[in-house]
């Protein structure tokens, strides 16, 4: 056991899995550096050095720099998915993914329903994906509501460095496809991570925190603010119950449910557009589901409905906060149904 | 002056404890308590335990509020005579707490956790050792079932003031190497064996817990010069019944929620059985390897839910001084075990403990089992 960033729980995660298993390779731009050039390899290692020092390891034939062409390489990933490798595909900004839509929602998602449950396709595509880097509108989506619409695709979006490693050793060991969203923002967090190989299973939430008065279900990087938020709430006598789905698809419902039995108040903090997110998803399921439990209205700390600007103090106005998580729990916390006069 | 104040300081519960939750306090400010009567509750990552009062006095005051959580060493009450003034009390206070602040970054890298790996026979080995290495035989602990060095949180600090002591993770659990061969025993005394002699110890006190109470028998049958005195806690191999609800559940329960009611088998106090502590666990059932380990060891050594192995004779054989000490409101393996046996093996029972006296009355096993090897 020993700290790890999140960063290096990744790739100690790929590292542990191509040593384990032949049969996994990794396909992107730039994962390595230096491809069909006579100068250094591998000193790139990804665009923010997550895969650094694999192709030294593993060779040019399990870790491959493609062409800028993400329909190539990610239609190629699917196939040799398909006919027996288990790659695993960088897409660098999950923004990028409108050049290969096809290939994964058409082809890999559908592959084992077309070819009547004979078809396997152990894909893993990773991607970054979410906003606080100043990096403007084409590369600071969190498009996992996009993913988790598809039927046929996993969808993971860890939270930490621990959870990281152990979603990604389990994606790379499931037999359907994956999508692994990584925040950009994240790469330096760090915490204890084991040295040997684990898996996390996907569909099982984490409880973070357990409180009596407010459910808070947070993605990704939120799980942190919502962490922080409930910390601060405690301090005044408002205990939070925080919920990381850890995966979108398969979403673990009942204990989203379970903990709104308890609490009958929930907040969902979510960094996606607003419109048809999770932060819907989860509230459509809790009005539908566990309307008597409810005792004050479902609100959502999500941004606005716009692309995600670059300016720092306007991607700041933009982002949930850990201020606007607690003040969306105060609310709840503070509503009582009115009297009918 | 400030010789009638007594510091109460956040404890040290174990050696990987760096800072602590004051849950609740147990008294009153202005009550009369006496030593060993309980303070707080403390709450850690690993566990929640009272803390008894190291002295007599009145608790004069509540440093830290309920709920705060603090690194170990911070002043958290003042215990004092009546005639002690207030100016006193709050001069002590500041001076303690400046003097505080400024050794803390010295603190903080020589409590580092004394962890290493050991290659014993193909095996990667992780043992946790304290106390003094020059003085006089070692201590070894041995932890059971499902178990890892930190069951002995409690004991190994206690045991380090006036013995070179060594827990260690068996094969399959905590940080060593998950393959556990057969999962027996024997087996796994062999290892132990090996670990001895690799740490070129000429013989040790062996403490075994529960299934590594069963080790420590076996490695007494098959290696009695290693074994300088024994002391079973809560052992296995003294009977044939076993709590197979804990065994079964341990292996298969997957989340907190079905965990959680299995491990509080393992203790008295059900409060005992911390948030964090079944998180632990759920994180160690995880690693790749742990539950095919754990399904052989419960094959070979509880086959058919009923102890495989019994070591009776030879424990009733082995003519060094030995002990037992169990709760008797164990609930995984019963304290009736160890009914008729000679009575040149003392047997201690704690009436409200469960399989763990070393945590659950801690204070009381560390004192018996010090007198025992000094």
């Amino acid at each position: 056991m020993s700290k790890k960033s999140f960063r290096q729980a990744i790739n100690e995660a790929l590292r542990q899995e191509m040593r384990r298993d032949p049969r996994v390779i990794l396909m992107g731009e730039d994962v390595a550096g230096g491809r069909g050039g006579t100068g250094v390899k591998d000193a790139w290692g990804g665009v923010l050095g997550v895969t650094k020092g694999l192709q030294t390891e593993f060779g040019e034939d399990r870790v491959l720099d493609t062409p800028i062409s993400e329909a190539s390489y990610i239609g190629a990933a699917a196939g040799a998915a398909a006919t027996g490798l288990r790659p695993v595909a960088e897409l660098m900004f999950v923004d990028f993914v409108g050049c290969c839509l096809d290939q994964i929602m058409n082809q890999a998602a559908k592959f084992r329903y077309m070819f009547g449950g004979k078809a396997r396709t152990p894909l893993v595509i990773r991607a970054m994906y979410g906003a606080g880097f100043n990096a403007a509108a084409q590369h600071s989506q969190a498009l996992y509501p996009l993913f988790t619409h598809i039927p046929g695709l996993k969808v993971v979006v860890p939270s930490s460095p621990y959870e990281a490693k152990g979603l990604l050793i389990e994606a790379i060991r499931d037999d359907d496809p994956v999508i692994f969203l990584e925040n950009k923002v994240m790469y330096d967090d760090e915490e204890d991570v084991p040295d040997e190989p684990y898996t996390i299973p996907f569909g099982e939430a984490n409880l973070t925190r357990e409180g009596d008065d407010v459910t808070i279900v947070a993605f990704g990087r939120m799980v942190n603010f919502a962490n922080q938020a409930a910390d601060r709430l405690e301090k005044d006598g408002i205990s939070c119950t925080v919920i990381d789905p850890r995966t979108t698809s398969p979403l673990d419902t009942g204990t989203i449910l379970d903990c709104v039995a308890d609490t009958g108040r929930l907040v969902i903090v979510d960094e996606s557009s607003p419109r048809c997110n999770l932060a819907t998803d989860v509230a459509a399921l809790v009005a539908e589901e566990a309307f008597d439990a409810l005792k004050a209205p479902i609100r959502r700390v999500v941004p606005p409905h716009t692309p995600v600007p670059f300016s720092t103090v306007l991607e700041n106005l933009y982002m949930p906060s850990v201020e606007k998580i607690e003040a969306a729990v105060r609310s709840v916390a503070a509503y009582h149904v009115k009297e009918e006069a | 002056m400030s010789s009638n104040i007594t510091p109460i300081t956040m404890p040290k519960f174990g050696l990987a404890m760096t800072e602590g939750k004051l849950a609740s306090w147990s008294l009153p400010v202005g009550t009369e308590v006496s030593a060993g009567d309980e303070l707080a509750d403390i709450e850690t990552s690993k566990i929640t335990n009272g803390y008894e009062s190291p002295a007599a006095g009145i608790l004069r005051r509540q440093v830290i509020p309920e709920g705060e959580t603090i690194p170990v060493g911070t002043l958290i009450g003042i215990l004092a005579d009546a005639d002690v003034s207030d100016v006193e009390i709050d001069s002590f206070i500041k001076n303690f707490n400046d003097n505080f602040s400024s050794g803390e970054t010295k603190d903080k890298a020589s409590e580092e956790t004394p962890r290493r790996i050991v290659e014993v026979d193909d095996l990667r080995i992780s043992i946790q050792e304290s106390g003094n290495g020059n003085e006089g035989t070692a201590v070894l602990l041995i932890h059971g079932f499902g178990g890892d060095v930190s069951n002995w949180m409690l004991t190994q600090s206690a045991l380090s003031s006036s013995h070179h002591v060594i827990a260690f993770d068996l094969p399959g659990h905590g940080e060593s190497t998950k393959q556990v061969g057969d999962g027996s025993p024997e087996g796994f005394a062999k290892t132990v064996e090996s670990l001895i002699k690799i740490l070129d110890l000429p013989n040790v006190h062996v403490i075994g817990h529960s299934l590594g109470g069963a080790i420590a028998l076996e490695l007494a049958k098959s290696s009695p010069e290693l074994v300088k005195t024994l002391t079973l806690i809560a052992p296995a191999g003294l009977g044939q019944d076993i709590n197979m609800n804990f065994i079964n559940g341990f292996i298969e329960a997957d989340r907190r929620k079905t965990l959680e009611p299995v491990l509080q088998y393992l203790v008295h106090d059900k409060n005992l059985i911390s948030r964090q502590m079944v998180e632990g666990i759920i994180r160690y059932k995880r690693l790749d390897g742990v539950i095919n380990g754990l399904k052989t060891i419960a094959s070979a050594s509880f086959p058919e839910g009923k102890q495989a192995v019994s070591l009776r004779s030879t424990l009733e054989k082995f003519d060094k001084p030995s002990q037992i000490l169990w709760g008797e409101q164990d609930e995984i393996l019963s304290a009736k075990d160890a009914d008729g046996l000679p009575s040149t093996i003392a047997v201690t029972r704690y009436p409200d403990a469960g399989h763990m006296p070393q945590l659950e009355q801690a204070a009381a096993v560390n004192a018996i089992i010090s007198s025992f090897i000094a």
